[in-house]
């Protein structure tokens, strides 16, 4: 969707990261990347390489854990993990499902030097 | 001795390698996060940087951070959201895909809500137009350029919030790009998302586009009045919104011929209302 714009904020993260920690290199990203956020990971693997250009995570190693989805069903009032945005219910077969987790992207940790 | 910065280096190591521990805690002025050899019988993982540890990473090297990649956008925006709050105003996120008829469902609810103080925050790639089009309706609105940009985001919104001069208790509409991917994402600290679809999209719409249903709480369902000469299916419109948010309001109208139109205003009032209420309570 947006990826641009997400690796931009990945990059503007490592640098304030920097100047807090005090490292000059960034080895190893790792995101946690929720079901539901709706990043597309190769585009945004994409955008990183060409966004940390100049960046202490230039050349960094991106990791992107995938999160969950899970949905509060409002036929049985159940959290349930699904899938898929549109998936039904795996308890009862509704189909309204709304989504209570699963649209994380965020940041989790980094290995610097 | 330290290799980092020599201390610990002198005439009394021992007596001193305890001061040296202790000023390398996390957050003292000298630490500067390395390991130390903790002398014998002691594994301590939790005295690194990241106060953990992960096998296969050296822990002195990792930094938790745990932070979501649009923090700064959520900053802002809750910058905004109080800005608002203090003003007593009502902030609206348009949202659609280009086409839906956003511009015009605006012009005719300023006519609609004579009287009452209200602002336009107008969202595009390119041109003034719509801006345009607002000012001639009396109400003061904002053009925002995004350039490249396929979404508003909520630094735009409060630097466009900072030159309005808002009125208190008055409303706030923000016209988002139309794209009903991107902006589901970007939270601009208005009060309530609401998409708009017009008859002619497809009744399958929410489901290809479910993120920014799920964010709405109000769906126009717009041009109504074209209905009869197409095959739209209003019911199965209706039923695949809630498909993908079962809590969504929808309202049917045309900005066109105005039907429905009274009943978006008084929604309008409504939540300005509550919102007035929660703030007094």
């Amino acid at each position: 969707m947006h990826e641009m714009s997400l690796a931009e904020g990945i990059r503007q993260m490592v640098l304030a990261e920097a100047q807090r920690h005090g490292f000059t290199a960034v080895r190893r990203l790792r995101l946690e990347i929720g079901r539901f956020a709706g990043v597309e990971k190769t585009a945004l693997a994409f955008c990183f390489d060409v966004v940390m250009r100049g960046s202490p995570a230039e050349g960094a190693e991106l990791e992107m854990i995938d999160l969950p989805g899970v949905a509060m069903c409002y036929d049985c009032m159940r959290e349930v993990e699904i899938a898929d945005r549109l998936d039904p219910c795996p308890i009862c077969g509704g189909g309204r499902l709304v989504p209570v987790a699963g649209d994380e992207m965020r940041i989790k940790d980094m290995e610097v030097v | 001795m330290c290799t980092v910065c020599g201390c610990g280096d002198g005439a009394k190591p021992g007596g001193l390698a305890l001061n040296h521990d202790a000023a390398h805690r996390p957050g003292s002025a000298h630490h500067h996060g390395h390991d130390h050899d903790r002398g014998q019988g002691q594994l301590h993982f939790g005295t690194g940087p990241a106060g953990l540890s992960v096998a296969g990473v050296s822990q002195a090297r990792l930094i938790e951070v745990e932070t979501n990649i649009l923090a700064k956008n959520d900053a802002l925006a809750t910058g905004n959201r109080r800005v608002l709050r203090a003003l007593g105003a009502y902030a609206v996120n348009l949202v659609s895909s280009p086409g839906s008829g956003k511009t015009t469902l605006l012009v005719k609810t300023i006519a609609a809500m004579a009287g009452v103080p209200l602002a336009v925050i107008e969202g595009d790639q390119q041109t003034e137009n719509d801006a345009e089009r607002i000012r001639a309706t009396g109400a003061p609105a904002i053009q925002i350029n995004t350039g490249k940009g396929c979404h508003l985001d909520a630094d735009m919104v409060g630097r466009a919030m900072e030159r309005l001069n808002l009125t208190p208790g008055g409303f706030l509409f923000i016209e988002n790009v139309g794209n009903l991917v991107c902006p589901a994402a970007f939270d601009l600290g208005e009060d309530a998302k609401v998409a708009i679809l017009s008859v002619t999209e497809g009744e399958d719409k929410p489901l290809k586009y479910p993120d920014m249903f799920t964010a709405a709480r109000l769906a126009l369902l717009n041009k109504v009045d074209l209905a009869p000469h197409t095959d739209a299916d209003l019911d199965a419109y209706e039923a695949n919104l809630r498909r993908v948010n079962p809590r969504i309001d929808i309202l049917r109208v045309s900005a066109r011929t105005g039907e429905g139109m009274a009943g978006w205003v008084t929604w309008l009032r409504r939540q300005h209302a509550a919102k007035t209420l929660a703030k007094a309570g």
